[in-house]
């Protein structure tokens, strides 16, 4: 199994869990993220959005998130999905699992890729609202929560 | 030399997905900016100094000093917004 997706389509959580852990009786542990489109952003009632990215550089740039996590955590394997393309309110758009023996190195090698991603990978959405058609822009709390590991971010 | 550059996001809407420039050997990431800038028009609006605009070199992560080769991929884009 490919450890990063970048897919139209939508996952299943526990079909990716079980798959991550198959074969593995090491495993003690496992976190999970699914992040999920909302239907208001920024005071507005959000419609729907279509998630662009850099195809190739998105790859590379998650697989090298994963090789991080890995030097920094204890833990045994990792995998994410992320769709593109139009999503709708209440569509699952990031899937983040990580496996580990403990539950620790494993909640904070789950948090750590989600805080890597939102800085770090060639992704942008474009919001629907009543007012029109609006790029998302980036936060300036999520390089803070990425410079909590140690990394500067310098994306918003 | 000749480098490819590839727009993403509200830079792709206002110059289109890419373009080939030419430029002296040796030339850094911050001197083909200077370039598209010279340009003006909607390239000097988008890329202006002070934009909050990303740069990636070959498909990862870069800043300006970055020096280029040629046939290098250049990309310019807003900051990222995935997750």
């Amino acid at each position: 199994m490919p450890r990063v997706s970048i897919q139209t389509a939508d996952f299943d959580l526990a079909a990716e869990v079980a798959a991550l852990r198959a074969g593995d009786d090491g495993v003690g542990a496992v976190a999970s993220f699914v992040g999920t489109v909302r239907s208001r952003n920024d005071g507005s009632a959000v419609s729907g959005m279509e998630l662009e990215h850099y195809p190739g550089m998105t790859e590379k740039a998650i697989e090298a998130m994963i090789d991080d996590a890995q030097r920094r955590f204890d833990i045994r394997a990792a995998r994410v999905v992320h769709r593109v393309g139009p999503l709708q309110p209440g569509d699952q758009i990031v899937l983040v699992v990580v496996t580990s023996a403990h539950r620790g190195q494993a909640f904070q090698a789950c948090e750590f890729l989600m805080d890597y991603l939102k800085t770090q990978a060639p992704f942008w959405k474009k919001e629907t609202t009543p007012e029109g058609a609006r790029w998302v822009d980036a936060r300036v709390a999520d390089d803070a929560a990425l410079a909590r590991w140690g990394v500067t971010a310098g994306n918003a | 030399m000749r480098v490819q550059v590839r727009y993403f996001a509200a830079l792709r809407e206002a110059l289109g997905p890419a373009e080939a420039v030419e430029l002296a050997d040796g030339s850094t990431l911050g001197a083909l900016r200077d370039i598209l800038l010279a340009r003006g028009g909607r390239h000097a609006e988008v890329l202006a100094r002070g934009r909050a605009v990303r740069c990636a070199l070959d498909q990862a992560m870069s800043d300006e000093s970055a020096s280029l080769r040629d046939g290098a991929e250049v990309a310019f884009f807003p900051p990222v917004t995935g997750g």
